[in-house]
This record gives structure tokens, C-alpha cells and sequence, in this order.
């Protein structure tokens, strides 16, 4: 211990417990206790007491010493300082003694003696009670890292959402004692998705407690709010009554549109998403306070279109501001370098920890937690682009408006058209769906069910194929990727029961190709006219 | 807009919530199709059967309300049963996987039947 201060702040003057033999006869063992005396650890008496070799006569000190003056005033005569291995560790304070004689020198060497034995009991003493509380403070530092982490697994999610076309991970690393990361995904209307990485300042169990209110107040208003800026906007409005002084909350809060690559997204003061895309880097940059600190704030809301390749990087502050032993910061520039060399999101998030790693060294105590989210676009394979308009007979070709329902118009309408052309029952049945949700795709994802925006359709034949296409007004936007629907997870109430259309075309026709250009998007569906093979009949 | 609206009515048989469904199944259906199961689950039946004989259209939307009214019926231990389907769509309801989760009848009988000696 090298402190002594701690020790000394309260010094509590008693009758000498030692008394001069022989005891006197007559006065009974009486004790008064005096009041304590504070010492300042800078005090010359301190000083003075550590250099001390056995008793002090206080009426004969000479230091300019406010503790000395204390000790008088309280009545103290003779002071033994207590020594152990050098140190200072407390002080036996005398009052006169009841002869009103002087203190003797059989006295002061039975007290130098006695504060011979005496100090290092004491020493002993001091040390077990200051490590039976450190042992309780380390008891509830524990515990409160415990409940923290707790709470904050509590609010993550369980499971990565399932986006046709997307390859969505996720890595959360808590720190030791547990900052406030978290993310989420919340399914939105029209299959769109929220996407949310927000860090709270603070750590341990107000931290969690703050995160779990964003994570709540986020997941009750995206659904109805949808737009990122009005979503934060509003967030933050509740927060701001909520939040505990000197705590914020920064967040990145997107909107994708899986079907278009269509990225909405806002920031309150959250690290900036970086978008790797053919070795290029770019930052997803809008300007927003950080949520709960101030009322009435208003979010920048920008839009990124994601082409297939492109891989977007969500991350907290944990990683870009780790630090090796030379207290060298990872830094941005390096996570973004990174972003740009990573093939797909999943090697991403396995590259930035293992250069973390490598950058950290051995040892490392991780400082804050680190929050790491992509979004990839799969590039197309599944469905073949088309490639130029089919060759043979032009049956029909017809505009519908892009209203809710009109698949129904382009169903009939193929069905006139190609009715001298042999394909019928079950095979007729799965042209007929594929064109119903294609059209419907069209109408609502490509042209937005804008009544003005024409669906276009056209049906060719030759002698081995029909042919339909169906073009919207969307312009370029990603051929997505055809999976199975997970119906387990649909029943189970984890995603949404919709996401049916592609999966369905796909399994309904024998050929499926998309093609687009800037303005258009098209989906083209062929039938066998003869005798296929066919695993389903 | 061309094609026939939807329509459900409930009635009970043998202890079973039966509803007729009739017309298209998209994105309309998605009210009358709540209210019809709400009403078909009036008597707490175990079972529910879908009577789909009348029905001439049902898209990718009306899937969904189907998985819809599946999931909220397996959340609450009720089997769901269907009979009257088209041969296209008992291929759909096949690709879809929903017959894995969902007996498909060739008729009402057979579905009830069924239904009841499921539930002895």
C-alpha cells in the first residue's frame, strides 16, 4: 500500500488501554472517547509520524500542521506512531495520564514495545477488510455485467433475415464490460426491410437498459412510419424524454427494397455505411444528431440504388477505433480499404476481424463492442438474361395500367392469344399463373401501381416455343435471385407469408429470362409447345 | 376490374368449421377471409376445412393470406384441412409446400371424416 491517507482520516483518540504498572488503585477504568481528528494526507505530520522511531511528545512538535493542532485541541499528549515495513498504518493517541504525571520512560518503551506487536496485526487487519471489498465490488461488477449482457441479448436478433437475392450477416463481439451496440431487421410492408445499427453511449446496464428502449420505440414505429428521416425524427422525440443525462443514442437507420436494390437510409450521428462495389468504395453519407440528445431534430434522407455485386457495411465504432499496443487507432480508411477488396459480405466480416486480430495482437482486451452488419446483392445466375426479342409470330401485343388486379386482363388476353396453339390443361394453367405474377410484379414493383404507366405484353410463337414478355417502366433494377420460400419460418410467424410471386413463375414455366435496360424491365416466359420432358407430369 | 370478388360463408359440420370459399383469392380476399375464419372458429372446433370448389383464381397474395390463415390456425392447435381444389392448384399448394402442412380432400366427406377421426 503506498497511500497512507486512508488510513489516518479518522484517528480516534483513547485512554492509553496500556497503563503504567502499577496500575493506579484508586480511579476506576473509565474510557473517553474524543472526537476523531482528520489528517490530510498532505500533511507534515504525516511526514513527520513515518520518520518517527517511538513515541511523540505532541506539546513539544514544532510544524506548521493543521492535524497537530487538532490533536491538541482533542486533548492528545503522546502519540505511537504504528509502523509496518516501513509504512505508516495508524497512530495510538494518549491523553494525559490520570496521575497527571508525565508519561515515563518505562511508558514509552512498554508503548513502543506494544506498537511493535501492534502494527502488524493491524497491517493484517487493514488487508483483509480492504480485499473483502474488493472481492464485493468485483461480486457486483460481475453481476452487473451479467444483467447487462442479458438484457442486451435479450434485444438482438435471433435470426438473419432470409432475402431472395441478399446475402445478409451479421457479427456482434461485446466488450467485456458491455457497451450499448445493437442491430435489428424489422420487416416492413411490401416485403421491405428495416435495417438498424445504433450504439448507445455509456456501458453496462444503463447502456442495455437505454438500447433495449431505442430497440423497442424503433420496432413500434418503422412498421407504420416506414421513411428513415420520419422514423428518427419521431424516435428521437421519444427518446429525448426518456433519455438519462449525458447518454445518446447514434443510429443508421435503412429501408431496402430487396426487388429494385432500392436503399433508403438516414444517420443519426452513426458511423458512416461504406459501399464496396467492383473495388470501389463509397460512403452512404446524411447528415443527423444523435438520437435523445435534443428535441425537434430533423434526418437527411437519402436513397442508394444497389446493384448486383455491391456489398454494404454496417458497423459500430468498436472496430474502426480499436487500438494496438502502441495506442494506433484501426481507423476508417483501413475498414473501408477492406469494404472494397471483399468478395461477399461473408468474407468481409471474417477479413476486418482477422486484421483486427492481427492488428491488436495477442492479449488484446477488447475496448468497446464491435457491431458489424453486410448487405450483399448476389449477382444474377439463376435466371438467364434475355437476350434479343424471341424470333417467329407476333400472336398479341397490348398495354394494361398499372392498377391492382389488371394481371387478370393480361391472363385473358394471353390465353386468346395463343388458343389455336395446342398447349393446354395443366401446361396452359402454369403459363397462365407465371403471366398473372409477372404482370402483378410489374404492376406493382416495376410501375409502382401508377394507372399512367403502361405494362407492355407481348406473346410470340415459333414452332417449338411460346414466348411472353412483360415489361414495366422500372427501369434498371436487379434480376433477383429465386429461392424456395421458407414456409416453416412463414407459419412459424417469423417472416412474412408473402414473397411467393418469383418462386412460383419459375416453377411454372421452362424457361425464365429478364432483361433490362434504363428505362425498362422485362420478364420473359417460355412454354414448350410439344412434348417435353417434363419431372412434374 | 375483370374477374369475380370474393366471398366466404362458414357453416359447421360435424363438429368442424367449414368455410366456402368462392371467387378470387388476392389481395381483397384478405378481410372477408379474416372475418370467415373468425366466425368458423367461433365453436372452438379442432378442425377447420377449406372448401375451395368455387374458387377460380388465387395469386401469389392469396398464398400468403392462405399461409396466413394456416399459421394463425396452428398457433392455436387447430388442422386445417382443404378439399375442392383444381388439379393446377393442388400442384401450386404441392410446389408451395402448403399440402405438407395442410390435408388436401378429394372432397367434403372425406375431409370431415377425416377431421373426426383424427379427433377421436
Amino acid at each position: 500500500m503506498t497511500t497512507i491517507p486512508s488510513n489516518l482520516r479518522r484517528v480516534l483518540r483513547r485512554e492509553p488501554r496500556v497503563r503504567p504498572v502499577p496500575p493506579p488503585v484508586a480511579a476506576p477504568p473509565e474510557r473517553v472517547e474524543a472526537p476523531p481528528v482528520e489528517i490530510a494526507p498532505n500533511d507534515p505530520l504525516v511526514a513527520y509520524f513515518s520518520g518517527a522511531t517511538g513515541a511523540v511528545d505532541i506539546g513539544a512538535l514544532q510544524l506548521d500542521s493543521p492535524a497537530l493542532a487538532g490533536l491538541r485541541e482533542a486533548g492528545v499528549k503522546l502519540v505511537v506512531p504504528l509502523v509496518s515495513q516501513g509504512e505508516l498504518i495508524g497512530l495510538l493517541n494518549l491523553g494525559p495520564r490520570r496521575s497527571e504525571q508525565e508519561y515515563s520512560a518505562d511508558d514509552r518503551k512498554l508503548l513502543n514495545d506494544l506498537a511493535g506487536h501492534a502494527a502488524p496485526a493491524v497491517r493484517v487487519a487493514q488487508l483483509v477488510r480492504e480485499q473483502e471489498a474488493e472481492v464485493r465490488q468485483r461480486e457486483r461488477i460481475e453481476q452487473e455485467l451479467r444483467v447487462a449482457q442479458l438484457i442486451q441479448q435479450q434485444f438482438l436478433p435471433h435470426e438473419l433475415p432470409d432475402l431472395p437475392g441478399w446475402q445478409v450477416e451479421a457479427y456482434y463481439g461485446p466488450a467485456r464490460e458491455v457497451g450499448g451496440d445493437f442491430y435489428d431487421f424489422i420487416r416492413l410492408p411490401d416485403d421491405q426491410i428495416g435495417i438498424v445499427v445504433g450504439d448507445v453511449t455509456d456501458k453496462g446496464v444503463p447502456a442495455a437498459l437505454v438500447m433495449a428502449t431505442t430497440h423497442s420505440i424503433l420496432r413500434a414505429e418503422a412498421p407504420r412510419l416506414v421513411a428513415p428521416s420520419e422514423v428518427l425524427t419521431r424516435v428521437n422525440e421519444l427518446l429525448v424524454d426518456e433519455m438519462p443525462a449525458h447518454m445518446f443514442v447514434t443510429c443508421l437507420y435503412a429501408v431496402l427494397d430487396p426487388s429494385s436494390g432500392r436503399l433508403r437510409y438516414a444517420n443519426a450521428g452513426h458511423n458512416v455505411p461504406y459501399v464496396g462495389a467492383g473495388g470501389e468504395v463509397t460512403e452512404l453519407r446524411a447528415t443527423g444528431m444523435p438520437l435523445g440528445l435534443l428535441p425537434g431534430m430533423e434526418y437527411e434522407e437519402k436513397v442508394a440504388t444497389l446493384a448486383p455485386g455491391d456489398i454494404v457495411l454496417l458497423h459500430s465504432d468498436g472496430l474502426a477505433e480499436a487500438h494496438d499496443p502502441d495506442r494506433q487507432m484501426f481507423g476508417f480508411p483501413r475498414v473501408a480499404a477492406l469494404v472494397g477488396e471483399a468478395p461477399d459480405g461473408e468474407v468481409l466480416i471474417d477479413r476486418l476481424l482477422k486484421e483486427l486480430e492481427e492488428f491488436t495482437g495477442a492479449g488484446w482486451e477488447q475496448e468497446d463492442d464491435i457491431t458489424l452488419v453486410t448487405l450483399e446483392r448476389r449477382a444474377s445466375s439463376s435466371a438467364e438474361r434475355a437476350a434479343d426479342p424471341p424470333a417467329g409470330r407476333l400472336l398479341a401485343s397490348f398495354d394494361l395500367p398499372s392498377e391492382p388486379g389488371n394481371e387478370r386482363l393480361a391472363i385473358d388476353g394471353v390465353a386468346e392469344a395463343i388458343a389455336g396453339l395446342g398447349l393446354q390443361g395443366p401446361r396452359l394453367e402454369r403459363l397462365k399463373t407465371a403471366v398473372g405474377e409477372a404482370t402483378m410484379n410489374a404492376i406493382e414493383h416495376g410501375n409502382g401501381n401508377r394507372p399512367e404507366l403502361p405494362v407492355e405484353v407481348s406473346v410470340v410463337a415459333d414452332d417449338t416455343d411460346v414466348t411472353v414478355r412483360i415489361t414495366d417502366q422500372g427501369g434498371e433494377r436487379p434480376i433477383p435471385e429465386v429461392e424456395a420460400p421458407d414456409l416453416e419460418a412463414k407459419l412459424a410467424g417469423l417472416q412474412t407469408p408473402r414473397g411467393w410471386g418469383l418462386f412460383l413463375i419459375q416453377n411454372m414455366v421452362d424457361a425464365l429470362r429478364t432483361a433490362v435496360d434504363e428505362h425498362h424491365h422485362t420478364i420473359e416466359l417460355v412454354m414448350h409447345l410439344k412434348e417435353a420432358p417434363d419431372a412434374r407430369n | 376490374m375483370p374477374g369475380t370478388e370474393f366471398g366466404a360463408e362458414v357453416r359447421q359440420h360435424d363438429h368442424t368449421g367449414v368455410i366456402d370459399l368462392h371467387g378470387e383469392i388476392n389481395l381483397g380476399a384478405d378481410q372477408a377471409l379474416a372475418d370467415a375464419y373468425e366466425q368458423a372458429v367461433r365453436d372452438d372446433p379442432r378442425t377447420i376445412v377449406l372448401n375451395f370448389a368455387r374458387v377460380d383464381y388465387i395469386n401469389s397474395t392469396g398464398i400468403a393470406l392462405i399461409v396466413g390463415v394456416l399459421a394463425r390456425a396452428r398457433k392455436e392447435h387447430r388442422t386445417v384441412r382443404a378439399f375442392g381444389l383444381s388439379e393446377h392448384y393442388r400442384e401450386i399448394f404441392a410446389i408451395t409446400r402448403l399440402s405438407d402442412f395442410m390435408g388436401i380432400y378429394p372432397d367434403e366427406d372425406s375431409a370431415v371424416t377425416a377431421a373426426a377421426a383424427a379427433a377421436s
